[in-house]
């Protein structure tokens, strides 16, 4: 048996912001999983590394009828225009040192292979990208805690979310000395899936109809009949992705009750919104 | 002290006047050089750039350098494709401005990766889909091409000319130009077309993105139009100051109004199809992406519409006209004005194409990000300056650089300095 999965994974994740209490535990499991490097002083948050990101969002009303809500942020893992793999970023990598995992819908970043030109960190609308400004500094001790299997990068190089990529390695290899062909749902769970304490975070095979991301998501099989380059909508009315509309194609889903977090999403012209937030998810395919 | 090697019949100012100047731009060099030592050493974090801003100030040089460079091919173009023969006067001052803008530009490119040992992946290990990997291909093709066509004039110099192979050497190369300028033009027509495309294809970024032929987004197009355009506004200019740095008349007037009436007219015909791409681009691209042109422009002070009307308005369309009315372009004034302007204007679609693109929020709640230099990267950028005015004036000195040098200051000797 080769140790390779016969079927094509499309892993993907959906995040309840109404959950999401902004505790910022996703950030922190991150970081420490995937041995992200950190400031001394991190004050400044443009140039520090978060492959997962916290950003606060609020409706822009004043009180009483101030809300506000928390959205996590990790790598949209793209599949680009019409779902071919072309993310923005893997599609201008002049030394192919990011690529897209047809059989995972994950998209690597190659560190060795990296030699720092960020035109990926341009390319990508999310900022979900990040240089390695310094070289990586522990504070004395903290080698030891580092994670083993994920290596640390060095300076001069760009990093972000892997899906925490070596887990579903250390799955694989799980299921192939058992002499299992593929892994279960709950053997391959990224850090911050598992980190979550209001369980906000539901990761799995946007292939699988057995996967609960699926079944949240109900993810469109056919091509946006408005935009063609847009692929698996939500067919979940309360489900949408970031910036949907410029043909991205992320993998990472929000689900949310409130209409207000929903527009954010995205940009609309002025009075385009209430046509189209009727059109979102299933309803907009009849 | 060097007389020997200067060009016969040529007079130039002493060797230590020279010298002297030549210590205080390299002065400026070093800094330059000591500030690229640094970041070389210690890395990126010695700029201002941070996550957002991962292409910042010499992306934009690297840009603007390439633009107005592109004088060498368009010039080389007309002279030996066209054969337009009166531009043999200015084309080896062409070449070598293309020269010190491709060198600087591969340099700037040396100093801005994160990991300068490895710059060599981009060929070794190439993606054919990114637009960065044909700049690098045909930018590096191209700066051989600019090599070959400097080589002539420097063999040309008094004393290299004695020797026989040397002087066989550049009549030879002389011979078979229009070769190297026909490829020349190729590879330009790639290069300055992918610098388009590397904004253009970003259709994460809707500020830059733009729908084009085939692969080819609109700003490829665009980018080489308009360096073909604005090129020889740069030569021009540089012609004009080094004619006034030295007190001589360099190049005769109908030279100069020949390129820059063509530099006019492409001037014209390149800011009408920016029109066009604006308009387009703002009322349909844009909004069929969720975005007004005013959310581009108007949540900030720095990046209002005045950047986009001095680009096309002031520095594009007013220079092109100047240029291409008879009465306003045989004004040495007015002239000397457009090629300002142009040069200006060019710059400025590159910062725009650069830096704007960065700066405009995507995500309905991201912010605008604004950016300002740190001295370490204002130094690498003012380096290929200094080395510019450097090599300048060693080739002036040394080299047959103008051909028509001799017959217009032959008459009044007495009166010629540096």
């Amino acid at each position: 048996m080769k140790q390779e999965n016969n079927k094509e994974h499309k892993f993907g994740m959906v995040i309840d912001l109404d959950k999401c209490t902004g505790c910022g535990s996703c950030m922190v499991s991150c970081m420490s999983e995937n041995n992200v490097p950190f400031k001394e002083d991190e004050s400044n948050k443009k140039d520090s590394i978060t492959w997962m990101r916290v950003y606060k969002l609020t409706n822009g009303k004043s009180f009483p009828d101030t809300e506000t809500a928390y959205l996590p942020r990790p790598c949209m893992h793209c599949a680009g225009k019409g779902g071919h793999g072309h993310s923005p970023c893997v599609s201008v990598c002049p030394a192919t040192a990011t690529e897209y995992g047809h059989d995972t819908g994950i998209v690597s970043q190659i560190y060795t292979r990296c030699f720092g030109c960020r035109y990926c960190m341009g390319a990508c609308p999310y900022h979900a990208r990040y240089f390695n400004w310094w070289d990586p500094k522990w504070p004395e001790g903290m080698e030891n805690y580092l994670s083993p299997n994920v290596s640390p990068r060095m300076r001069g190089v760009v990093e972000k979310c892997s899906f925490c990529y070596h887990r579903y390695q250390a799955a694989r290899d799980k299921a192939y000395h058992e002499g299992r062909n593929d892994i279960e749902e709950n053997e391959f769970q990224t850090a911050c899936t598992t980190a979550c304490p209001a369980g906000a975070i539901v990761f799995g095979d946007l292939n699988n109809p057995a996967h609960k991301v699926h079944q949240i998501v109900k993810p469109d099989p056919h091509p946006d009949k408005w935009n063609r380059h847009v692929v698996g909508k939500s067919r979940n009315p309360k489900v949408f992705r970031l910036l949907e509309r410029l043909g991205t194609n992320p993998k990472i889903y929000y689900l949310s009750e409130r209409e207000w977090i929903r527009r954010k999403g995205d940009n609309y012209l002025d009075g385009e919104w209430d046509k189209i937030k009727n059109h979102h998810g299933s309803s907009s395919h009849g | 002290m060097d007389s020997a090697l200067i060009p016969e019949g040529a007079k130039r100012c002493s060797f230590p006047k020279f010298a002297i100047g030549i210590v205080i731009v390299g002065a400026v060099l070093l800094w330059g050089v000591f500030a690229m030592g640094l970041i070389w050493w210690k890395g990126l974090n010695q700029t201002n750039m941070n996550d957002y801003y991962g292409f910042a100030l010499w992306i934009w040089a690297d840009l603007a350098v390439i633009a107005v460079g592109g004088g060498a091919f368009f010039t080389g173009l007309l002279r030996y494709i066209f054969n337009i023969d009166e531009l043999k006067n200015i084309i080896n001052f062409a070449v070598i401005i293309g020269f010190i803008c491709y060198s600087s530009a591969l340099l700037i490119l040396a100093i801005d990766i994160g990991q300068p040992l490895r710059g060599w992946f981009i060929f070794w290990h190439a993606n054919v889909h990114s637009m960065l990997t044909e700049v690098a291909f045909c930018l590096s093709a191209y700066f051989a091409v600019l090599t070959i066509e400097f080589i002539p004039n420097i063999l040309e110099n008094r004393q290299a000319n004695k020797v026989p192979f040397f002087r066989h050497l550049a009549h030879n190369m002389h011979g078979i130009m229009a070769v190297f300028a026909a490829t020349g033009a190729f590879l330009s027509f790639f290069h300055q077309g992918s610098l388009g495309g590397v904004a253009g294809v970003l259709f994460g970024r809707p500020f830059a993105y733009r729908e084009g032929l085939l692969i080819w987004p609109w700003t490829f197009f665009l980018f080489t139009w308009s360096a073909a355009a604005f090129g020889p506004c740069f030569t021009l200019l540089i012609t004009k100051i080094t004619e006034t740095i030295t007190g001589k008349k360099l190049v005769k007037d109908n030279v100069v109004n020949l390129l820059a009436k063509i530099s006019g007219w492409m001037i014209t015909i390149y800011i009408i199809a920016k029109i066009i791409d604006t308009i387009y681009w703002a009322t349909v691209t844009a909004p069929s992406l969720g975005f007004n042109i005013s959310h581009f422009y108007t949540n900030n002070g720095f990046y209002g519409y005045w950047i986009l009307i001095t680009e096309i308005l002031v520095c594009g369309l007013v220079p092109g006209i100047i240029l291409i009315m008879k009465s306003t372009r045989e004004n040495p004034t007015l002239r000397l004005i457009a090629f300002i302007l142009g040069v200006i204007g060019i710059c400025l679609n590159r910062w725009v194409m650069v830096l704007q693109v960065m700066a405009v929020p995507v995500m309905s709640f991201d912010t605008w990000a604004l950016y300002f230099p740190s001295w370490q990267e204002i130094a690498t950028t003012i380096l290929p300056v200094a080395y510019g005015i450097i090599l300048i004036s060693v080739t002036y000195r040394y080299l047959p650089v103008f051909p028509q040098e001799a017959e217009l200051n032959a008459v009044e000797p007495a009166a010629e300095t540096e």
